[in-house]
C-alpha cells in the first residue's frame, strides 16, 4: 500500500479543526504563549495563508485574494529529511509514510533544517501538560524495544512529526489480523481526516487505482505543495474553483 | 649497553626557542586562571542546557542552527591554517614557512576539538552521540561530517606529533633541570629519538607522504562541511559553490590567525630573531590573494543569485543585503574584504601591528560570515506564509555566548599551556645544519658486544 492524502481546499474552510484533532491524537506538547511567540509551538498539522501568486502582491484590504493551506506533513517519496538523518531514527517504511523514532534521533535537527515544507519540529523542553490535560492523553502509544513513535510521551531534544496517525494504522491491522480477515485500506484514517469539517479530507491507497485518492490524485485540479523542489508529496491538494 | 649520545641538529636560536620552556610567569598563570573561570561560566552555561534543554537558547523553527553550528564551522575552518601551512606550502617547497609550521600546525590541532565540540554541544540528545556510530547512515552528510573531520584529527595529531618527535627528544636533554614529571613525560613521547641521521631522512619522508594526504584532506574537510548545507534544497545553501567558497574562507580565516599567533609568540616570549619580519611580509602576500579570492567568491555567489531572481532565493537575498541581517552583512564586507586589503595592501608591509589588526578584523568577519550563510536563509523558507508573527528571527541568548566564549577560551588555554611545555618553533626544521655532522654510526655488533662482555 501507499498511503496517501488529498485535501479539497474548495470544501476546507480553514476551521483548523484538523490541527486540534492532532493535536489530541499525537499528544502533542503544549508550549506556552512566550514560547509560541519564538515559533516553538507544535502543531504538526498547521494552517496558513498561501498566497496565489507568492511572487505576486496579494492586495490591501478589501482589495485582497489568499487562500488557506493546510499542511499536515508530506510523506514525501523523495524525502529531503530521511536522505539527511544521519541515524535512521527517520525513514520510510515499506507503505511510504515517513516515520520518525523518537528513541533513536540525536537531536542534530538537520532533518528540521532540510524540510523545505517545515513539519518537523523539535523538543525544546520536556513535554509538560497542566491539570487535567495531563489526564487525558491518548492511550495509543507505539513503544518499547527501541521505538518510540506517535503519541508516546518524547523526551526533551528530540524531532517529531505527523505520522499519518501511525497507532491508528497499527490498532486497524491488529484488527484486523483478530478477526482473522485481511485487512483492507478504507478501515483506517487518519484523526485529522475524520475530524475535518468540510469533509475536505480523503485518506487511502495510491496503489489501488480505483480508490478515490488515486481518482482524486488524477484530477485536473490536482496540485502538490512545491513540486518544483522534487520532493513528490504524497499529500495532494485539489485547487480551488 | 652504551648508546651514543643523542645527536641534535645545531640551531643558534635553541636558547630563544627553548626559554618559555624553562620558567613559567606569574601572568601565565593569571591568563589560565582567567581562561579556566570563562571555561567554567560555559560550563555553567552547558548544565543548563542540559537540564533543561535546547530551549534555553535561542534557537527556534525554523531557526534550527545557529551560533553552536556556526562555531562548528569556524573552527574547522581556522584549523584550516597548519595544514595549509605545514602541508599545502611543504608540498610547495616553501621554505620560509618552517619556523611558523609548528605554530600553525597548533591552531589546527587545537581548534579541531573545539570544532567536534560545537556540534556535540548542538545536539538535542548529546548522550545519544554514539548512535552516529552504531546506526550510522552514509547517505547523510553529517556522516561525511563526522568521518572527514574524526580523520583530520586523527592525522593532523600525527602529522603533529611525528614533527615534534626530534625537539621532544631535544627537550629531555636538554631541559634536565624541569620537573620530574615534565622530564619522564619527554623521556616517554620521545619514543628513544636518537637524531640518527636514517631517522631524520625517514621522518622527513613520512612528513612528505601525509603532506600530500593532508592536503587532500583539507580539501575535503571543509568541502564536507559546507555540504551539510550544500546537500540540502534550501535557497541560498543549495549552491555548488559553497563547498569553494567555505574552503577558501577557511584557508583565509586560518592564515589570518597564523599572523595573530606569530604576532603574540614574538611580543610575549622574545623571539624577534627567530620570527622575523619577513615571515609577515610573506604571509601578507598569499593573504592578499586570499582576500581578493573571498571577493571573487562572494561576486560570483551573489550576482548568480540576483541575476537569476528566483524569488525564494531573492528573499534570502534581500534579507543579507538590506534586510535584517544586512547590518551584520556588510559589517562583514567591511571587516573581511575592503578594511584588510586597504591594510593589507598599503600599510601591512614590514609593519606587524597592521597586519595583526587586519587579521583580526578577518577572523571576526569571517565568523560573522559563517552566520550569515546559516542564518538568514533559515529565517526566510520556501514557504514563507508559514511563518506567523515574531516567527523567523534569532536571538542568540547568554547561554549560547556563555559557551562560545568558553570554546575560544578553551583554545587559547590549550595554545598556552602548549608553548610552555614544548617548542613552539620547530627547532630541528629551523636548525642550519641537520646531517653534516652526524655522528659516525657504530656497528652494531659492538654495541651489543659491549653489553654482553659487562
Amino acid at each position: 500500500m501507499r498511503w496517501s492524502m488529498v485535501i479539497d481546499l474548495d470544501k476546507c474552510v480553514a476551521c483548523q479543526g484538523c490541527s486540534i484533532a492532532c493535536r489530541f491524537e499525537n499528544n502533542t506538547p503544549v508550549v506556552n504563549p512566550a514560547e509560541a511567540v519564538k515559533g516553538r509551538a507544535v502543531r504538526w498539522n498547521d494552517v496558513f495563508p498561501m498566497p496565489i501568486n507568492p511572487t505576486e502582491e496579494t492586495g490591501e484590504y478589501p482589495n485582497v485574494k489568499t487562500r488557506y493551506l493546510t499542511r499536515p506533513c508530506m510523506h514525501c517519496d523523495n524525502p529531503p529529511c530521511v536522505k539527511v538523518c544521519p541515524v535512521q531514527a527517520t525513514y520510510k517504511d515499506d507503505e511510504g509514510l515517513v516515520r520518525q523514532n523518537y528513541a533513536r534521533c540525536i537531536g542534530c535537527r538537520f532533518c528540521t533544517v532540510a524540510c523545505p515544507y517545515g513539519v518537523r519540529y523539535f523538543n525544546w523542553y520536556a513535554p509538560e501538560w497542566e491539570e487535567p490535560m495531563s489526564e487525558h492523553l491518548n492511550p495509543d502509544r507505539i513503544e518499547g524495544d527501541g521505538d518510540l513513535e506517535g503519541p508516546a510521551i518524547r523526551p526533551k531534544g528530540v524531532v517529531e512529526k505527523c505520522t499519518f496517525c501511525i497507532h491508528r494504522l497499527r490498532k486497524a491491522r491488529a484488527r484486523a489480523e483478530a478477526e482473522g480477515r485481511r485487512f483492507r485500506a478504507d478501515e483506517y484514517v487518519p484523526a485529522c481526516v475524520q475530524t475535518c469539517t468540510g469533509k475536505a479530507r480523503f485518506f487511502g491507497d495510491l496503489d489501488d487505482p480505483n480508490s478515490t485518492v488515486s481518482l482524486l490524485a488524477k484530477s485536473p485540479r490536482a496540485f502538490r505543495l512545491l513540486e518544483e523542489v522534487g520532493t513528490h508529496p504524497k499529500v495532494v491538494y485539489l485547487r480551488e474553483g | 649497553m652504551r648508546l651514543t649520545a643523542p645527536y641534535h641538529p645545531q640551531n643558534k636560536h635553541e636558547g630563544t626557542i627553548l626559554s618559555p620552556l624553562r620558567r613559567i610567569a606569574l601572568a601565565d598563570r593569571w591568563l589560565w586562571a582567567v581562561l579556566l573561570g570563562v571555561m567554567g561560566l560555559g560550563a555553567y552555561a552547558y548544565s543548563r542546557q542540559w537540564i533543561f534543554g535546547m530551549g534555553v537558547t535561542g534557537l527556534n523553527r525554523p531557526v534550527y542552527w545557529g551560533v553552536y553550528i556556526t562555531n562548528f564551522v569556524f573552527f574547522i575552518g581556522l584549523a584550516h591554517s597548519g595544514t595549509f601551512i605545514s602541508a599545502i606550502l611543504r608540498l610547495a617547497g616553501a621554505e620560509w614557512r618552517k619556523p611558523l609550521t609548528r605554530a600553525a600546525e597548533a591552531i589546527t590541532l587545537f581548534s579541531l576539538p573545539f570544532g567536534v565540540a560545537s556540534i556535540l554541544i548542538d545536539m538535542g540528545r548529546p548522550d545519544r552521540a554514539l548512535n552516529v556510530i552504531f546506526y550510522g547512515r552514509f547517505q547523510s552528510p553529517l556522516l561525511w561530517d563526522f568521518t572527514a573531520v574524526s580523520l583530520y584529527l586523527f592525522s593532523s595529531v600525527v602529522f603533529f606529533y611525528l614533527s615534534l618527535l626530534p625537539d621532544i627528544a631535544l627537550c629531555r636533554d636538554r631541559l634536565t633541570e624541569s620537573p620530574l614529571w615534565q622530564r619522564r613525560t619527554y623521556e616517554l613521547l620521545a619514543l628513544g629519538w636518537r637524531g640518527r641521521p636514517e631517522q631524520f631522512h625517514r621522518l622527513e619522508r613520512v612528513l612528505d607522504g601525509m603532506a600530500i594526504f593532508m592536503t587532500m584532506l583539507v580539501v575535503t574537510v571543509h568541502t564536507v562541511v559546507s555540504w551539510v548545507f550544500g546537500m540540502t534544497v534550501q535557497p541560498g545553501w543549495h549552491t555548488a559553490l559553497i563547498g569553494p567558497f567555505f574552503l577558501l574562507g577557511a584557508i583565509f580565516s586560518g592564515t589570518a590567525a597564523v599572523v595573530i599567533v606569530l604576532a603574540i609568540l614574538r611580543r610575549v616570549y622574545h623571539m624577534e630573531e627567530v620570527l622575523t619580519v619577513s615571515l609577515f611580509n610573506s604571509l601578507r602576500k598569499l593573504l592578499i590573494v586570499f582576500t581578493l579570492g573571498w571577493f571573487y567568491m562572494i561576486v560570483a555567489e551573489h550576482l548568480t543569485q540576483f541575476y537569476g531572481s528566483l524569488p525564494e532565493e531573492m528573499e534570502v537575498f534581500w534579507q543579507k543585503f538590506t534586510g535584517e541581517f544586512a547590518l551584520l552583512f556588510w559589517l562583514m564586507f567591511l571587516t573581511v574584504f575592503v578594511l584588510p586589503l586597504i591594510i593589507f595592501v598599503f600599510l601591512g608591509k614590514n609593519r606587524i601591528g597592521w597586519m595583526v589588526t587586519a587579521s583580526v578584523l578577518v577572523n571576526v568577519g569571517m565568523w560573522l560570515e559563517r552566520y550569515i550563510v546559516i542564518v538568514p536563509t533559515e529565517t526566510r523558507p520556501r514557504l514563507i506564509s508559514t511563518l506567523m508573527e515574531g516567527m523567523g528571527n534569532y536571538q542568540p541568548t547568554w547561554v549560547e555566548g556563555a559557551i562560545t566564549a568558553a570554546l575560544f577560551a578553551g583554545l587559547v588555554l590549550l595554545y598556552a599551556v602548549f608553548t610552555r611545555l614544548f617548542p613552539i618553533v620547530p627547532i630541528w626544521e629551523t636548525a642550519e645544519v641537520v646531517e653534516a655532522e652526524a655522528p659516525p654510526v657504530q656497528p652494531r655488533r659492538r654495541v651489543f658486544g659491549a653489553g654482553r662482555a659487562r
